[in-house]
């Protein structure tokens, strides 16, 4: 996504299209929900990726669990620059005379090598997928919510309301996505806040979440002066409804396969912009790991151990890519002008 | 066509004016300042000193007013370097010309090609394999990608530098030392946008006017290039206006860091680590300028290439 | 399937379509849109094809284009046009067909011309397309034709785009585009429905005037009877896919021989009318395209319905004295002389009615 390098003005276009679904194409019976299962169902390559991705929550979420019985050490335990390890019944060194860790031995103990600090980069892959993972998931919870929440506002009340939410949704809009991440996040990690402080390991979910909020509001806004003049919301108002009941409970279901579609989106696009920022140090802060702080310690010893790279790399861009085609999987199915048309 | 551009200005200074009062309070909120220009084992005495001389003791918005006047009378002189900060963009900013070009050329011809093949052959075998592809690229963080270029095809094959930007007088090095931050800027882009014209290509494949066509008796491929494709393209290239703009404002932020491009990027990332107030605001000011100017340039080239909008 | 109908004079027709069926396959299941439709068009002859939406018209109309192609599409039987198969013809053969063959004006001409490019243009393209002439010699023909569709100041309309004309000149464009390489069969999908009733008269005039000078043949595809009254030669109804009933205009018009047609005519508003209170409607709805019912697909709606229609009737010729008249009711002639009947016109046996 190009919102990893900038702030990716465009993805809310690429799916603006997909939401608009036309009850009457569809056979009676069949709600528009039990449709897209359907045709996800056949999806099998989306449904591949879903499982690769829910396998790797599990298994980064579970890391306390059983990570210390396997490796017999923990992600911050740095292993002092004595200690040895044993690798084909020859005794290593965990790091070497000039600072270069020992590589993957593929063995319980050190099994993605360690990085300089001889901290065991298979078990820092874990807890730091835990951490990037929770940072994502928080994330696109606090954008959905609030750009659904003022999108909503904004899109029903029109007039003052739309005014503000929508300049602020535009300030934000105006500033590239890293840009604004880095600031925000070097500010929380320098200062803080008030209660949102550097060492607060949500503090990255928080800038995150922040960043993202005008792609999702856009659209919604959009959708929601669009739907406020059809005649199901009239018939509301004729009977009675007060306007946060309309919000709620006519509102929100019509515009819930949106914010279905830009949920795997935003999670994707939020674990990357966290390892970027990360990456530049106004993320997730040291000794905590995650896949963007791992990549960065990485690359401070090149080239030397380029594997501690490759490792946490390569997980986050299998997390991500899961997501993205898995993301991909839903709005193919959401969207009811895949199905075939008699008359082109 | 007058009034559409001034209220484009007029817009682009409402913007400009809330980021950086947004930027300037954000900043403000780390904390003393002064403290931390005066180093950590200041006096009482050398901070309230180096308060008054950068007006730091001043109220926020006199401060807001005095930093911004800087700006833009030429004497913005970063606190921690004490070197004018306009000099400094004006000395990086052929890096993130020539970056944010090169990726953008190469980025928007591939993407048109992989896009129209995906579109073309949509459902069979090229276009799973381009999805999978897109859905790659889109997922690589640009550090990590330019992290492995740079290993395995500067370090251990040597065929590029290991990162660092010449100057066009040298075009050859120049060459080289771009080819791989083009590439990995560019991935990220292609493999969005070839998703975003596949989609608009299928759409458009069932408008009335691609019907019309077809009727009319051109070729699969007459009717693709001239009407399908001309029509698709008109959102691409707004989206490519958008994110040159940001580009070009210093938004590569990552590729520059990872590639040490010594762009406006990378002095924004230095910047921010360093809480270098008057850089940052002048590299923002920077950023909102070159997204309004993009965006009205696409605007324009919007109403160009579609003759239903007029500029008003 | 059946023989072909007579036609008014020797020559061979300009077209043939001889069994033509043609399904989808969509994720709810088999569309069977055209389901055994066969019949012929004369030169200087035109063909009404009379539907609801729905009825396969459309799609029977475009086959013959060969626009319904894809994927998911299948076909059946044979559309022989000039010498040359439809259904079965290549690519290349069709692209040659399209424009100087058989031409196309569409339903809705606000979404069928390519909104960025100038009318002239479009035009051209049209020409050039099938004729090696240089684009000064296309333009002038472009006028040309703009001019003989009745588009006032044609020279420089030309320059204009097409959301700057108004629905009514747009069509014109359309037809100016599809007659601009002098096709012998021009093929009309609802060409007036999406305009007003002026506009709808003004067009139909140019396309009477166009057969007249071109003597090309026309299909018309409609649901409106009353444009098929004032322009069509003979008449083809379809409903859920087939061709339930055709004729010459005064067969149908006035010696109708299948409910449906019955049904079609009785719903026509007559200002001579006296009970204007009351305008009957065909009961029911239109079979779903993708489960037709068995036999005859208007047997749900029919109040005739007996036994015997859980089979398909052919089509084919039921009167002896009427050699132009085809159609699929099991009804026997006399049954159906006196049950379509309604009140003093023609008309089906209803009990819903609607407010005119």
């Amino acid at each position: 996504m190009a919102a990893a390098d900038t702030a990716g003005t465009s993805f809310s276009d690429a799916v603006s299209g997909s939401y608009d679904s036309d009850a009457q194409d569809l056979p009676p019976g069949v709600g528009p929900w039990k449709l897209a299962w359907r045709r996800l169902r056949r999806n099998k390559v989306a449904l591949f990726f879903g499982f690769i991705f829910v396998l790797l929550v599990v298994v980064c979420l579970l890391a306390p669990v059983y990570a210390h019985d396997i490796a017999h050490t923990s992600p911050n335990a740095e292993a002092g620059l004595t200690a040895t390890v044993k690798v084909g019944g020859k005794v290593k060194p965990v790091v070497n005379s000039i600072g270069i860790p020992i590589g993957p031995t593929w063995h319980a103990k050190y099994f993605f090598g360690a990085d300089i600090n001889g901290r065991d980069t298979a078990v820092r892959l874990l807890y730091g997928g835990r951490n990037s993972l929770e940072i994502g998931a928080v994330a696109t919870i606090i954008t959905m919510v609030l750009a659904t929440f003022f999108g909503v506002l904004a899109g029903f009340y029109r007039g003052w309301w739309d005014a503000v939410i929508t300049r602020f949704a535009d300030v934000i809009w105006a500033y590239p996505a890293v840009l604004l991440g880095i600031t925000l996040g070097t500010v929380f990690a320098t200062g803080g806040i008030g209660p949102i402080h550097g060492t607060f390991l949500l503090a990255p979910a928080i800038v995150v979440g922040i960043v993202y909020i005008p792609y999702v509001l856009k659209p919604v806004r959009a959708q929601v002066l669009q739907l406020r003049e059809r005649e199901f919301i009239d018939a509301a108002r004729q009977q009675g409804l007060s306007s946060t009941q309309i919000m709620f409970r006519e509102l929100l279901p019509n515009i819930s396969s949106t914010i279905v579609v830009f949920m795997p989106l935003i999670l994707a696009n939020a674990i990357l912009l966290e390892a970027g920022l990360s990456y530049l140090g106004a993320g997730v802060q040291p000794p905590n790991p995650s896949w963007g702080t791992m990549i960065a310690e990485g690359l401070q010893p090149l080239p030397a151990a380029f594997s501690n790279v490759l490792v946490p790399g390569f997980m986050l861009v299998i997390a991500v890519m899961s997501v993205n085609i898995f993301g991909d999987g839903v709005r193919d199915a959401l969207d009811p002008r895949a199905k075939v048309r008699i008359a082109r | 066509m007058i009034r559409f551009i001034v209220r484009r200005i007029v817009a682009a200074f409402f913007v400009m004016i809330a980021v950086t009062i947004i930027t300037f309070l954000l900043l403000a909120a780390t904390g003393n300042q002064a403290a931390r220009l005066a180093g950590k084992n200041a006096t009482q005495q050398q901070i309230h000193q180096i308060a008054a001389q950068y007006g730091l003791d001043k109220p926020i918005y006199v401060q807001y007013v005095k930093t911004m006047k800087n700006i833009f009378t030429g004497k913005a002189y970063s606190y921690t370097q004490n070197i004018n900060v306009l000099q400094e963009v004006k000395h990086d900013y052929p890096a993130t010309l020539s970056l944010a070009f090169g990726a953008g050329i190469i980025w928007l011809g591939l993407s048109v090609l992989f896009g129209t093949l995906a579109a073309v052959y949509a459902g069979r075998t090229t276009d799973r394999v381009l999805t999978i592809l897109s859905m790659a690229g889109v997922s690589f963080p640009p550090f990590f990608l330019g992290a492995i270029f740079l290993y395995f095809l500067g370090y251990k094959l040597g065929w590029f530098p290991l990162g660092g930007y010449v100057g066009l007088s040298d075009p050859w090095q120049w060459f080289k030392h771009l080819v791989l931050p083009w590439i990995t800027l560019s991935i990220l882009f292609i493999g969005f946008y070839s998703r975003v014209l596949r989609s608009t290509i299928l759409d458009n494949t069932n408008e009335d006017y691609v019907r019309t066509a077809h009727a009319k008796g051109l070729t699969d491929g007459q009717v693709l290039r001239r009407h399908t494709l001309r029509n698709s393209m008109i959102p691409i290239i707004s989206l490519w206006g958008l994110d040159m703009g940001q580009l070009l404002g210093g938004a590569a932020i990552l590729t520059d860091s990872v590639f040490n491009l010594q762009g406006v990027g990378q002095l924004a990332a230095t910047a921010i680590a360093n809480l270098d107030v008057i850089t940052i605001m002048v590299i923002v000011i920077l950023t909102a300028f070159a997204v309004v100017l993009l965006s009205a340039i696409v605007d324009i080239l919007y109403a160009v290439l579609d003759p239903r909008i007029r500029l008003a | 399937m059946s023989e072909p109908a007579a036609r008014s004079n020797g020559d061979a027709p300009l077209l043939t379509v001889d069994g033509l069926k043609v399904s989808f396959a969509t994720e709810d299941g088999v569309v069977r849109a055209v389901d055994g439709v066969s019949f012929t068009v004369d030169p200087g002859e035109v063909v009404a094809i009379v539907g609801e939406s729905g009825s396969g018209k459309s799609v029977t109309a475009m086959t013959l284009m060969g626009l319904t192609r894809g994927p998911n599409a299948r076909f059946e039987g044979t559309a022989t046009f000039d010498g040359i198969e439809l259904v079965g013809a290549s690519n290349a053969q069709l692209q040659r067909i399209r424009g100087p063959g058989i031409a196309m004006v569409f339903q809705d001409p606000m979404s069928s011309l390519d909104p960025v490019y100038r009318v002239g243009a479009q035009i051209v393209e049209q020409i050039r397309a099938h004729e090696n002439v240089s684009k000064a010699q296309a333009m002038d023909r472009a006028v040309e034709m703009m001019e003989r569709v009745g588009i006032p100041r044609a020279k420089q309309r030309l320059r204009s785009y097409p959301h700057e004309f108004s629905g009514g000149m747009r069509q014109r464009v359309m037809i100016a585009m599809a007659l601009s390489c002098s096709p012998k069969l021009l093929l009309a999908d609802e060409p007036t429905t999406a305009l007003d009733v002026t506009i709808q008269a003004q067009i139909l005039q140019e396309m009477r005037d166009l057969r007249q000078q071109t003597g090309a043949g026309v299909i018309l595809v409609t649901h409106d009877l009353g444009v098929v009254a004032d322009i069509a030669d003979r008449v083809i109804v379809m409903y859920s896919g087939r061709v339930v009933e055709q004729g010459t205009l005064d067969d149908i018009f006035y010696n109708p021989q299948h409910p449906y047609t019955w049904g079609l005519l009785g719903s026509i508003p007559r200002i001579d009318d006296n009970r204007a209170e009351k305008l009957p409607a065909i009961p029911g709805l239109p079979p779903s395209v993708l489960r037709a019912p068995k036999g005859c697909h208007f047997r749900p709606r029919c109040p005739h319905a007996f036994d015997k229609c859980v089979e398909v009737p052919e089509l084919e010729r039921r009167q002896p004295d009427v050699p132009t008249s085809r159609d699929r009711c099991w009804l026997s002639v006399p049954d159906k002389k006196r049950l379509r009947v309604v009140g003093e016109r023609i008309g089906l046996e209803t009990t819903e009615t609607v407010g005119a």
